[in-house]
């Protein structure tokens, strides 16, 4: 009799486990506020907001006169781990005739990147900074090699290079 | 004089699961030796992703080596840099800032939830039932976002630094963490619903892939595999770093030794961990996240080690420095590989089909094993 009774009671268990789990799908399939928990890329492109820390490629500031705070001192060329950065420099002639170090050309390499953060944590000036943008597909790997000066820009008046201690 | 034991004969049936196969979550190639239905053996394959990660790290700085370890276990991101960050800490002798200890701690175990989040998602579908993988991924974003916002990436984060953090929490965190976990309070229970209780998940499970824990421990498993078995062996109530020895939280040990028993360890683990985070998320304290360093770190000659608790069991950092800015010689002592190893012992004499629930309770991450 005990078999049987053991039997009716797995039976009844399993059918009663099973309607629960039911039971809340069909919660969720009745009752769900049909909001949406997925984002709706890319039809919400204009709405879409990352996080300002969101790390998404490296871009060196420029303000509105064109100019930027880097003094080409490579320290973020060293800082990072795989040789995305290359800086090369050139020797400005200020006023009074010496030569000063500035950067020439900030060669990026955005396939190589990896978005440590270390080039930005690394440059003593704060001259770079991480973007927010993240469409970086392109036909071309040759097209994300970029060239972060503007053409035209120029050091900012007063931003000296530090010495690392 | 050993025995030697033939356990496969002419008749038996030799397939190749993976190096694609979904069920194995990666490039995980398995040599199966079948008679009929029943596994054999089984011969795991590595190398499909290989990348050299602790030769590499030779010829990179103690700063810069740390982001590769992110993309080893890449589900516990955060817990990989900090075991890094914690052995350079240990050869240049700095004290981590109680604010950064309580940081690290939070973003330790958001990652062992999230982690644990999507293990479970991932064993619901490879045991049949689809619906729960996009429960659990609802859940999992909110932490990813949270991780977003702080640490601005969502998967490979290199937040830990030797010193400290990388950078402050974001002023938004402990708001949005305490939603999390308001969320996530309610939502854990539709997880004992839906799979739990589920007869068909527990069939699937109970009884199957056993292993005792005499032999847990001679393959070296660790993590929530080997505590399903009874072992002793989380790292942090063993070996207690930052400020794990201050907290209430239970280490979770399964006596069970099978899936169903590994799942529950894992289950269990993210209630404590959710208990952990409360305990922390108001009680950060102020001060620096960074402790001074120099730019350029240096450690003295010797050899260090630390250790931490990941979501699938312990990982070591060995460093051996000749006194130059870079590694003499690295090792990373990864909790998959040594789990990967029982999954042999595991399945003999078990059905095929009974596999993929195996290796869904290991929680294999296979960039973990093959580093
Ligand atoms: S984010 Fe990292 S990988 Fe990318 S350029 Fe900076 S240092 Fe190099
Ligand atoms: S560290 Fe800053 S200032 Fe120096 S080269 Fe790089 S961007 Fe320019």
């Amino acid at each position: 009799m005990s078999f049987v009774k053991n039997y009716i009671g797995e039976v009844w268990g399993a059918v009663k486990s099973l309607a629960t789990g039911m039971k809340l799908t069909g919660q969720y399939a009745l009752r769900h506020k049909k909001e949406k928990i997925t984002q709706q890329y890319p039809d919400n492109k204009d709405t879409l907001k990352l996080p300002e820390r969101f790390r998404g490629e490296v871009v060196l500031i420029h303000d509105e006169n064109n100019e930027h705070a880097c003094t080409g001192c490579t320290a973020c060329e060293l800082a990072c781990p795989n040789g995305s950065i290359k800086i090369i420099t050139k020797f400005d002639l200020t006023p009074e005739g010496k030569k000063k170090k500035a950067v020439d050309t900030f060669v990026y390499h955005l396939d190589l990147c990896t978005m440590c953060n270390l080039c930005i944590e690394a440059c003593p000036t704060d001259a770079i900074k991480m973007a927010q943008t993240f469409e970086h597909s392109v036909t071309d790997r040759n097209k994300l090699i970029k060239v972060l000066n503007k053409p035209g820009s120029k050091i900012r008046e007063g931003v000296e290079e530090k010495k690392s201690q | 004089m050993t025995e030697e034991v033939v356990i496969t004969d002419q008749d038996d049936l030799i397939i190749n699961v993976g190096p694609q196969h979904p069920s194995t979550h990666g490039v995980l190639h398995l040599v199966i030796t079948l008679n009929g239905e029943t596994v054999k053996k089984v011969e795991p394959h590595l190398g499909y992703i290989h990348r050299s990660i602790e030769k590499m790290c030779e010829s990179l700085t103690y700063r810069q080596f740390i982001y590769t370890t992110s993309r080893m276990d890449y589900l516990s991101s955060h817990i990989n840099n900090h075991c890094c960050a914690m052995c350079v800490e240990k050869g240049l002798q700095v004290e981590v800032p109680p604010r950064a200890q309580v940081i690290r701690v939070l973003m330790d175990e958001l990652t062992r939830l999230a982690s644990h989040q999507l293990w479970w998602g991932a064993l619901a579908m490879d045991v049949g039932a689809l619906t729960p993988f996009f429960l659990a991924f609802r859940e999992r974003e909110m932490i990813n976002d949270i991780m977003e916002e702080t640490c601005g990436t969502r998967l490979t984060m290199n937040y830990m630094v030797p010193g400290g953090v990388m950078a402050d929490i974001h002023p938004n965190f402990q708001r949005r963490v305490h939603e999390f976990l308001a969320h996530f309070k309610r939502k854990i229970d539709e997880y004992d619903e839906l799979i739990t209780d589920n007869i068909i998940f527990q069939n699937r499970t109970k009884g199957i892939g056993f292993i005792s824990k005499e032999d847990a421990i001679s393959y070296g498993m660790s993590g929530p595999s080997a505590r399903g078995s009874g072992v002793q062996c989380d790292i942090r109530k063993l070996y207690p770093y930052e400020v794990y020895d201050k907290l209430q939280f239970k280490e979770i040990i399964e006596s069970g030794g099978d899936c169903f028993a590994r799942y529950m360890v894992r289950m269990k683990e993210m209630k404590q961990s959710m208990s952990i985070v409360e305990q922390l998320i108001d009680n950060i304290p102020e001060g620096d996240f960074q402790a001074k360093t120099k730019n350029v770190l240096k450690l003295p000659k010797g050899e260090f080690y630390s250790r931490v608790e990941t979501a699938r069991g312990e990982l070591g950092v060995y460093i051996i420095s000749e006194g130059g800015t870079t590694p003499y010689r690295i090792k990373f002592r990864s909790p998959g590989y040594s789990n990967l190893s029982a999954l042999d012992h595991m399945t003999r004499g078990q059905k095929i089909g009974d596999m993929v629930a195996i290796m869904g309770t290991l929680d294999l991450v296979i960039p973990d094993i093959d580093r």
